[in-house]
């Protein structure tokens, strides 16, 4: 076991993935020699050569393309968007074109694409770096869209995700990149795609989370632990497509539940899970489902982040109401 | 005053003058380029001809089955022989193609089956159920997208080491200016992709004239953009057209990189069978120019004069292709019906709650 970092622990994943099957090419803006603009790909240009870690020019829809027509010639591509952001110039290679070419062709051709990509904030981006957009990938029928929330995770995820035979949109959530350890095995191992865990476990309500907001959850749990509310938090780890029998599990169990998610209100998956939690398990529910969000506004201008994004008080409170009612 | 830094007219005369038009046969089917000539045998001059006959027929029946309402979408080939077929028959078996939704001739003699191609058009997935030794994708709906997959597939093939096997990509006049087009290019400049693209340009993107897509006087000066070599063509001359694309297939196949060729060329009928009325944007004199250029009169005048084409010898073959294409239509009438449960399987290889859920959903209600 190693302590490693997020950010880590997905090199662990690509490096291994790599020597493990020939045919996983990385590519993308500045992967190469200089190793990422987080350094998620150092040291693979070394170890694999230009051929399979490849610096592509500045064009995120050619990029696209080219994990298209590779995936059609039998490589499994995982290509990186530098920034989530930027997923606009590439949404018809991921959402137009990977996304259905198993229907299209009658399940006959699967796109084995990996499409990495950092979001999040917290870090004071500049603008369209840190957008939370999973909710755009997970409306489109034919993706999988996987965020992890702690480094174990990335790892076994992001192995998973490569062995896919489907296209998989990995997002990294910047603000976990190395903002804490966890224990790592060294050896491969994978988590699989569409199950959610539970990172705590309670009895009073549920909290369902992803990405950096699970780590939000878990603080506020902690928080209310001393009040002697017992929380459950549901990390959904892949958001498309949603573990509901995790998720209806635990609030039959609880019988509340608070979903929280780093989009806007409109944005992200959070209403979809609240949508089917309602119709599956409605007389589970003892108070109406609790939903922590960041405003319908655009993403805000760096300063205004912490006002903003919504933490680990907004949990708090909105358990708190939940429990309450 | 001061000398301007730039002579810009010289620039602009300069570009120009770089992209001639390739030519062999005039419109009469007379050479006018002897030294460029390809090296076909005789047999391999009336295959091509056989080949553009077929299309014309297809072109023809397609028409007219879409009227009946037998097929569904249709995009027009006809005034495109020379440039679809004489391209598609420089390429080689083992070749990879990525067509745009209006190269469906070229699919058919890449190896597609005329009833497949017909249930693509009627919009059934077994149209797109595709042989296992049929190199190609289908037709892309999305106009410039098999741009930037064709350099991908062609990074592929050399990624993978394939010897004498190259992608192969077509979009029209209107498709040069997107930018998947470009980004396709410049990519596959970069990666010395071995692949060849295509622009066929025949004047109208529905019906926007090619003066509004761009500035350029040509759209094979846009290869310079990437730093690859672009050819413009006279799309209308198969021994032009074929012998440009042999050369770029080789030049690509030998690891120098892509080309791009622009084929001059023009569609006798409208953008497609949806409705679009060519009349509304374009003069009869237009029709009347390009008609006398057929590619299927110069080409006959060529082979006839040469002793290799008959009268009677069309018209058999017609009459053959009109039995073929009957054959063809009714084979696709017998395609299983569709099922909402099918879909949902081919969705993934390992399906989510949400699929599994709606597969058993669908199933009870087509069982009842």
């Amino acid at each position: 076991m190693a302590n490693l970092t997020m950010i880590q622990a997905i090199t662990e994943a690509l490096d291994q993935e790599m020597a493990r099957d020939e045919k996983v090419l990385v590519f993308g803006e500045d992967v190469g020699k200089n190793g990422g603009v987080f350094r998620a790909t150092q040291g693979l240009f070394d170890k694999y050569g230009e051929d399979r870690v490849s610096d592509t020019p500045l064009a995120e829809s050619g990029i696209g393309g080219m994990a298209f027509g590779l995936a059609v010639q039998g490589f499994r591509p995982v290509m990186e968007i530098q920034f989530f952001g930027f997923v606009f110039e590439v949404m018809d290679s991921i959402v137009g074109q990977m996304a259905r070419t198993s229907y299209r062709m009658g399940g006959k051709l699967h796109l084995p694409a990996v499409v990495r990509s950092p979001f999040g904030g917290g870090v004071h981006t500049p603008e369209m770096h840190a957008d939370s957009l999973e909710g755009l990938m997970a409306q489109s029928p034919g993706l999988k869209v996987v965020i992890p929330s702690n480094p174990y995770d990335a790892k076994g995820l992001l192995t998973s995700a490569i062995r896919d035979e489907d296209p998989v949109v990995f997002l990294e959530h910047m603000k976990l990149y190395r903002s804490f350890r966890d224990e790592v095995p060294e050896e491969q191992y994978t988590v699989p795609l569409g199950k959610a865990a539970v990172a705590k476990e309670g009895t009073d309500v549920t909290v369902v989370a992803y990405g950096y907001m699970v780590r939000e959850a878990l603080k506020a749990a902690e928080q209310l632990e001393k009040d002697g509310v017992s929380v459950e938090v549901i990390d959904l780890r892949t958001v498309s497509p949603i573990d509901y029998e995790t998720v209806v599990a635990s609030v039959e169990k609880t019988g509340r539940m608070v979903m929280v998610q780093e989009a806007q209100r409109m944005a992200g998956v959070g209403n979809t899970v609240i949508s089917e939690v309602s119709q599956r398990a409605i007389l589970s529910l003892e108070a109406p489902i609790g939903f922590v969000t960041a405003p319908d506004t655009v993403y805000p201008f760096g300063q205004a982040e912490n006002a903003w994004l919504p933490n680990a008080k907004d949990i708090t409170d909105s358990i708190k109401e939940t429990v309450e009612f | 005053m001061a000398k301007q830094p730039v002579d810009y007219e010289a620039l602009l005369s300069t570009i120009e003058a770089s992209f001639p038009m390739v030519q062999i046969l005039d419109k009469d089917g007379k050479i006018v380029n002897e030294d460029i000539m390809p090296d076909l045998s005789d047999d391999e001059l009336v295959e091509l001809m056989r080949r553009m006959v077929w299309s014309r027929v297809l072109h023809d029946r397609s028409m007219a089955l879409a009227r009946q309402g037998r097929l569904g979408f249709y995009a027009p080939t006809m005034g495109q022989e020379a440039s679809q077929l004489a391209s598609h028959f420089a390429f080689k078996k083992q070749d990879w193609f990525y067509p745009g939704y209006r190269d469906v001739p070229q699919l058919i003699q890449h190896g597609l089956p005329v009833s497949q191609a017909f249930l693509w058009s009627r919009g059934h997935v077994e149209g797109n159920n595709y042989p296992e030794d049929l190199h190609a994708i289908p037709p892309q709906i999305i106009i410039g997208a098999q741009f930037i997959q064709a350099m991908g597939n062609a990074v592929g093939q050399k990624m993978a080491g394939k010897e004498d096997e190259v992608t192969f990509t077509y979009t029209g006049d209107g498709g040069s200016s997107q930018g998947d087009v470009y980004e396709g290019m410049n990519f596959a400049g970069r990666y010395k992709a071995p692949v060849v693209f295509f622009i066929q340009n025949n004047g109208y993107a529905i019906s926007t004239p090619r003066e509004k897509q761009s500035a350029a006087n040509t759209l094979a000066q846009k290869a310079a953009a990437a730093g690859i070599p672009g050819v413009q063509v006279d799309g209308m001359d198969p021994l032009a057209v074929y012998a440009v694309t042999k050369q770029a297939r080789e030049w690509a196949a030998a690891g120098n990189g892509p080309v791009l060729i622009e084929t001059i060329t023009s569609r006798f009928g409208p953008h497609s069978t949806s409705g679009d009325d060519p009349t509304r944007y374009r003069e009869q004199e237009s029709f009347d120019y390009w008609e006398q250029r057929d590619p299927l009169i110069r080409f006959r005048n060529f082979l006839t004069e040469k002793g290799l084409w008959s009268e009677e010898q069309e018209e058999k073959l017609i009459e053959e292709t009109k039995e073929e294409i009957k054959q063809a239509a009714k084979e696709a009438d017998q395609a299983p019906k569709m099922k909402i449960s099918d879909f949902l399987k081919n969705m993934y290889n390992e399906p989510g709650q949400n699929i599994k859920e709606q597969i058993e959903k669908y199933e009870a209600k087509e069982s009842k």
